[in-house]
């Protein structure tokens, strides 16, 4: 069984068909990469795996449950994470507590009243934060660090509640070139480590090639090709709306 | 601009820290108004009872020592007035409490007398409430009550032959006490008349084309207003143009007072029944020295805040001077029944509800010389047109009148 | 039940009325649309333009061109002064977080009455009747005045002038750009600079015409300012914020409705316009014509330093201050005890209010009305039902939160400044029943006769019970602020996708919030019921909100002591002013507020820290 499935989903806004019946599937320890040009409708899509937007029609099943209908906290608990194209993490908290936080999230314990939060899941928050090597900096105030620094903490908050799918928008967006490349590599090691998947849409050919397994394209709100990445790589279609815009051709940024 | 301020904070927190800076041996009177909220009304107050304390100190003060008004502005909320009560009795030292604009401040003030045993004379407020229901043996009024002058138009009006009767009045109790007030006296001498319509704008939001729209739409025979400042204004304006005035008598309160005739100018409404102050007519001698004495001082026409001003301090003088002494339970006994000169008549505190008796005047409107003003009016006793004393027991508190 | 002529005459009064709204509101419109501006003030300059009409149109001949030019002179002569005020205060404070700018604006409402007072004095005056335009034209048999037919068309001219410019000009092609995107336009290589200075001139322009039109049907007054800018805001939010046709179409949705509100129910004129609001913002969160929400801009209060556990040094200090508190009695006077009890008071209020608006970022307009339910809890327990004062305190705790309950359903729905206009309409909502409610709430007379235990009916008994309050209420907010709960309600704030993705429900937080701060809310209102003896109306009012956002503010947003020292400062320094002088104490207080948020908008424990403190920079 794959671990999540995306079943003929559209979703039009007003006149404008930004996704038409797109069907993929992530298999476990899949990592996927959903790209397209800009306008492509990626962005629509994903968000309708995680329950920011509904689909008009169609369905989308996560381990065996449809989710089409429910909310990113609904989602979420499931056993879906996720990082967003410019991070989003507490910025009024340290580090360490941007962690507590999600921990107490997962483990329910959100109503608290009394033990202050920096009490509760210290180990638990420190070994996280450990495995994007953040360790040393949990004291920090958040809103104070440099922006891979706060790429890895939103990974670290994003694998808290030991997802089986980690969603990522645009991993990669607004980094230096070097600092890409790690992150990426960090993430992969840790998605391998812990046997997830993942589904991301990313700008940058380089890192879809060098980690995705499988990569879906889209153009124009279509599905327009599947499959290993050298496969991709040949196909003329995508070849021929990737020329269209050159963005193919060279890893381009999103401005921020 | 700068160096006045830093003088000003410098006087503040020296008078902060030193409790006040007392003038020797003198009496002090602590006095509050709504002086930043509602200056059309408390800038001419502040002008009457100045002028009386001027008089009254020039020639030797009371009981040999001068009176020294210390004056808070309430700011138009019950908070501020308490705590200027507050500081005023323990910081300054003052006697007994006077002034007060609004009727809601006067009733916070009202009580703060009761709890901490303090003589409280209330100068503008005409809520009846202060003298009945939520009265106390502390807490005399000098301005006429809402009522009096309101049972007094009714009886006027029950002899005209309308039957449909609108009312406007602001919602707020000034507003609703004087609507029913009116309708009771008016529906208790004539029966057979009813009420077809009702308009409660909220204060100084009155919509004028609409309202005075409404109002004709019922149809009345005859039409009884409480609004006052600019929703009079308003209401004169478009009911004039809009024809709301033609062939039906209005009866109304507070029109004929000369801060709200004035910015009317020559549209005032000729015709209506008002009550009033009509200061430039008044010729008894007690009320042109007062005239003429504030013309002088001031050189404009005195207002009715102006008369209750000047008038409050002659209140005053009298109570402490017939009590011989400043103690409060003196005060009391004294300001029961004193009987004391103004410049509208002699008048006095009525010891089962401490009302005094100020007098009041109604006339009808007419515009002369492009100024509104009131013609064939005449003076009522304040005395005559009191709540029975039967009645007044079952609205006041045994207590309030030991 | 009416004849159709009637009901014809009323819609065209409804009409009539509708342009003044349009004209006042569409500029404050315009000055939110492009600097998001919530220019509390903008009644203030309706007033001005009133004023200064009076003055021009008299020294004008008095023929029809000599008004209506004396009111486009007037108009031009707002627009101007409101240019020297963009230039000297408004842009200073751009990045500043909304609420910063509401009390800014608020602070020059307070300048402008205090000198418009000192200029034209305190009487009303009502100008002639418009020459050409004096008589009365009938209507299918109803006479209506001939100057309230042309304002009919002074609305829609002035919307089709507005629709022209921003549609057809650069100028107002740049404003309609930035009011989608302020950024956008700095991009564009526009002096943004010179933009928002048109879009004031513009837009107190519209407000001065409104007040200068105004006054040949009502008299200049000192109350204007006040009376207009609610109305406007709410129709401003009804339309959508920034958008102009939302503004006309709610100003003649407003304007009909309360003519047929006059017609019908007129005991429930000053609460129809908020229960249409409530409607259409339930229906349409982001009003009429309202896009997307506005994003919160950076700059926000979301920017802060974590809050800290205390140190040592702090807990010590902290103890030191009680002790000095509870030694205190024995050398004060009693109106200082009495003073101290309302700063304490009005401690836990502005920390009620701190904890929505500091950790949680929503602006709480609307907070007195907790305050209130409080107060009146308190009041109604102990006289009608003689229950002894714990009972009433009890009660009020329970009344706040109920409100909390019952209003945060509907504003956490929203954000931005649609939640804090609905917070304000419930406040006023509640404002307006408790004026008419005679029988059960007193009306403004209030409810007085509250009496407290022997025990406590000294000024010092009391002064040590608020003081054990202020105590108490502070240790458990704080304690809820490092709670779970508190970092889940403060995540919100930093960041709702983020929140949403780590499976919380924020909106639920957010509700649960203004439980718990409603409850505070009301705590404080009961012991302000019983230090008075009485309550009033005036303690769902609008500057019972003010007061406490000014207190907020003034002590430091990002600080739990914030509240605490903010109560102390700004009730000293109010208090002192009104009672010294007597005359100007709003002029002064009105720039000490402006002053403040220019020169230290951190606030005082804000400042402290940032000398003295240890946090990163």
């Amino acid at each position: 069984m794959s671990t999540l499935a995306v079943n003929s989903i559209s979703k039009s806004f007003f006149a404008v068909k930004a996704v038409q019946d797109v069907s993929f599937t992530v298999g476990p320890g899949e990592i996927v990469a959903l790209i397209g040009p800009n306008g492509a409708g990626k962005s629509t899509c994903f968000n309708m795996l995680n329950g920011q937007l509904r689909a008009d029609s169609g369905s989308v099943v996560f381990d065996g449950y449809d989710i089409t209908r429910e909310k990113p906290n609904q989602i979420w608990r499931r056993g879906v994470g996720r990082t967003f194209q410019i991070a989003q993490t507490f910025g009024s908290m340290t580090v360490r507590e941007n962690v507590q936080m999600v921990l107490h999230s997962v483990h329910d314990r959100l109503s608290g009243l009394w033990t202050p939060l920096v009490r509760s899941y210290r180990a638990e928050a420190d070994a996280l934060l450990g495995a994007v090597g953040m360790q040393d900096q949990a004291e920090r105030a958040c809103c104070f660090l440099a922006y891979g620094d706060v790429k890895r903490l939103e990974l670290a908050m994003a694998l808290a509640n030991r997802p089986k799918l980690l969603l990522m928008d645009e991993p990669t967006a607004g980094m230096a070139p070097k600092e890409r490349n790690s992150l990426m590599r960090l993430t992969a090691s840790l998605v391998r480590e812990r046997g997830l998947s993942v589904l991301f849409t990313e700008h940058s050919v380089d890192v879809v090639f060098e980690h995705a397994d499988v990569v879906v394209v889209m153009s124009r709100g279509k599905l327009i090709a599947k499959g290993k990445p050298l496969e991709i790589r040949d196909n003329p279609l995508v070849q021929e709306v990737y020329l269209g815009t050159g963005a193919f051709l060279e890893s381009s940024e999103i401005a921020q | 601009m700068k160096h006045g301020l830093r003088k000003a904070l410098a006087v503040a927190a020296m008078t902060w820290l030193s409790g006040g800076l007392a003038a020797a041996d003198s009496i002090k009177i602590g006095e509050m108004s709504s002086y930043s909220t509602n200056p059309q009304s408390t800038d001419a107050y502040r002008n009457g009872w100045q002028l009386a304390v001027k008089e009254i100190n020039d020639e030797g003060g009371v009981l040999g020592k001068p009176l020294e008004v210390i004056s808070r502005d309430d700011t138009g909320k019950p908070d501020a007035a308490l705590r200027a009560a507050q500081e005023l009795v323990t910081n300054e030292g003052v006697v007994l409490l006077t002034g007060t604009y609004l009727s809601h401040v006067a009733v916070a003030v009202a009580d703060f007398a009761k709890a901490n045993k303090v003589f409280f004379l209330v100068g503008q407020p005409q809520s009846d409430t202060l003298v009945w229901e939520k009265g106390n043996r502390y807490t005399f009024r000098l301005f006429n009550s809402n009522r009096s002058q309101v049972i007094a138009l009714a009886q006027l009006a029950s002899e005209l032959p309308a039957k449909r009767w609108a009312t406007i009045a602001p919602n707020y109790e000034f507003g609703q006490s004087a609507v029913a007030g009116f309708r009771e006296e008016l529906q208790r001498l004539r029966p057979d008349v009813e009420f077809v319509n009702e308009q409660w704008p909220t204060l100084g939001k009155l919509e004028g084309g609409a309202t005075v729209q409404a109002m004709i739409a019922a149809r009345p025979d005859a039409i009884f207003n409480a609004t006052f400042g600019p929703d009079l204004a308003k209401f004169a304006r478009e009911g004039n143009m809009r024809g709301l005035f033609e062939d039906r008598e209005v009866y109304s309160v507070l029109t004929g007072l000369p801060e709200y005739l004035e910015p009317l100018a020559d549209e005032a409404p000729e015709g209506w029944t008002v009550t009033g102050y009509p200061v430039e007519q008044i010729e008894t001698p007690e009320h042109v020295a007062f005239r003429e004495a504030y013309m002088d001082a001031y050189g404009e026409l005195p207002k009715v805040g102006s008369l209750i001003g000047y008038t409050e301090m002659l209140a005053i003088k009298a109570i402490i001077e017939k009590a011989g002494s400043t103690d409060t339970e003196a005060l009391i006994a004294a300001a029961r029944n004193v009987q004391f000169g103004s410049p509208v008549g002699t008048l006095t505190f009525r010891r089962q509800d401490h009302q005094s008796t100020f007098a009041f005047f109604i006339g009808k409107l007419k515009v002369e010389d492009g100024v509104g003003k009131m013609v064939d009016w005449k003076a009522y006793n304040g005395a005559d047109y009191q709540l029975p004393d039967d009645v007044v027991k079952t609205l006041r508190s045994e207590e309030a009148t030991k | 039940m009416y004849d159709i002529s009637t009901l014809f005459a009323q819609l065209l009064n409804g009409l009539s009325y509708a342009s003044t709204l349009f004209l006042v509101a569409s500029g404050l419109a315009l000055i939110f649309g492009v600097s998001k501006i919530v220019n509390f003030a903008h009644g203030s300059f309706y007033m001005l333009g009133a004023y200064v009409a009076l003055t021009i149109t008299s020294a004008m001949p008095s023929t029809s061109w000599g008004f209506w030019g004396g009111v486009l002179l007037s108009a031009l002569i707002v627009g101007l002064i409101g240019c020297l005020i963009e230039m000297t205060v408004l842009r200073r404070i751009y990045s500043a977080p909304e609420v910063f700018q509401i009390l800014v604006t608020f602070g020059l409402v307070l300048v402008f009455q205090n000198l418009i007072y000192e200029f034209w004095g305190p009487d009303e005056v009502l100008a002639p009747r418009v020459p050409g335009l004096k008589g009365a034209a009938s209507i299918f048999g109803e006479r209506i005045p001939q100057y309230s037919l042309a304002l009919i068309f002074v609305g829609p001219i002035f919307l089709g002038l507005l629709w022209w410019l921003t549609h057809r000009t650069r100028w107002g092609r740049l404003i309609r750009a930035a009011t989608q995107d302020r950024e956008m336009v700095a991009s564009l290589g526009v002096n943004q600079k010179t933009l928002f200075t048109v879009v004031f001139f513009l837009g107190t322009f519209l407000a001065g015409l409104a007040g200068a039109l105004q006054i040949p049907k009502e008299s200049a007054n000192l109350q204007m300012d006040i009376n207009i800018v609610v109305e406007a805001f709410v129709i401003v939010v009804i339309g959508g914020m920034g958008s102009i046709l939302g503004a006309f179409l709610a100003a003649v949705l407003v304007g009909v409705i309360n003519a047929f509100g006059v017609l019908f129910f007129p005991q429930a004129v000053s609460v129809l316009i908020f229960i249409v609001m409530v409607l259409v913002l339930i229906f349409r969160p982001n009003g009429l014509m309202g896009g997307r929400i506005i994003p919160q801009r950076p700059g926000d209060l979301s920017i802060d330093q974590p809050f800290r556990l205390p140190s040592k040094r702090m807990k010590l200090a902290t103890l030191i201050v009680i002790a000095v508190l509870m030694l205190l009695p024995m050398v004060a006077s009693s109106y200082l005890e009495v003073v101290m009890s309302e700063v304490f008071i009005l401690a836990i209020f502005a920390g009620s209010l701190h904890f929505l608006l500091s950790v949680g970022g929503i602006v709480s307009f609307g907070h007195a009305a907790y305050f209130g339910l409080g107060s009146y809890a308190a009041a109604l327990v102990a006289t009608r039902l003689g229950l002894p004062m714990g009972v009433g305190i009890l009660a009020a705790i329970l009344s706040g939160a109920a409100g909390g309950l019952l209003f945060g359903w509907f504003c956490t729905r929203l954000k931005g400044v649609y939640l804090a206009m609905l917070t304000l309409a419930f406040a006023q909502i509640l404002f307006t029943l408790s004026i008419q409610m005679v029988s059960f709430t007193g009306g403004d007379n209030g409810i007085v006769g509250l009496s407290r235990p022997a025990w406590l009916n000294s000024h010092t008994g009391y002064y040590y019970l608020s003081l054990l309050a202020v105590t108490v209420s502070t240790w458990l907010m704080r304690r809820a602020l490092y709670s779970p709960f508190g970092f889940a309600f403060r995540a919100g704030r930093d960041s709702a996708p983020r929140s949403a993705a780590i499976g919380m429900n924020v909106a639920r937080i957010q509700w649960a919030a203004f439980i718990v701060s409603g409850a505070f809310a009301g705590l404080a209102g009961a012991l302000m019921a019983y230090h008075r003896g009485s309550v009033f109306p005036n303690d769902f009012g609008v500057s019972t909100t003010v007061d406490a956002l000014v207190m907020v503010l003034v002590g430091g947003v990002q600080s739990i002591s914030g509240p605490l020292i903010g109560a102390f400062a700004y009730h000293i320094v109010a208090v002192e002013l009104i009672r010294n002088l007597a005359d100007y104490w709003r002029l002064i207080l009105g720039l000490f507020i402006i002053a403040f948020v220019l020169g230290m908008p951190q606030g005082i424990v804000g400042a402290f820290m940032h000398r003295f403190g240890k946090g990163e920079k």
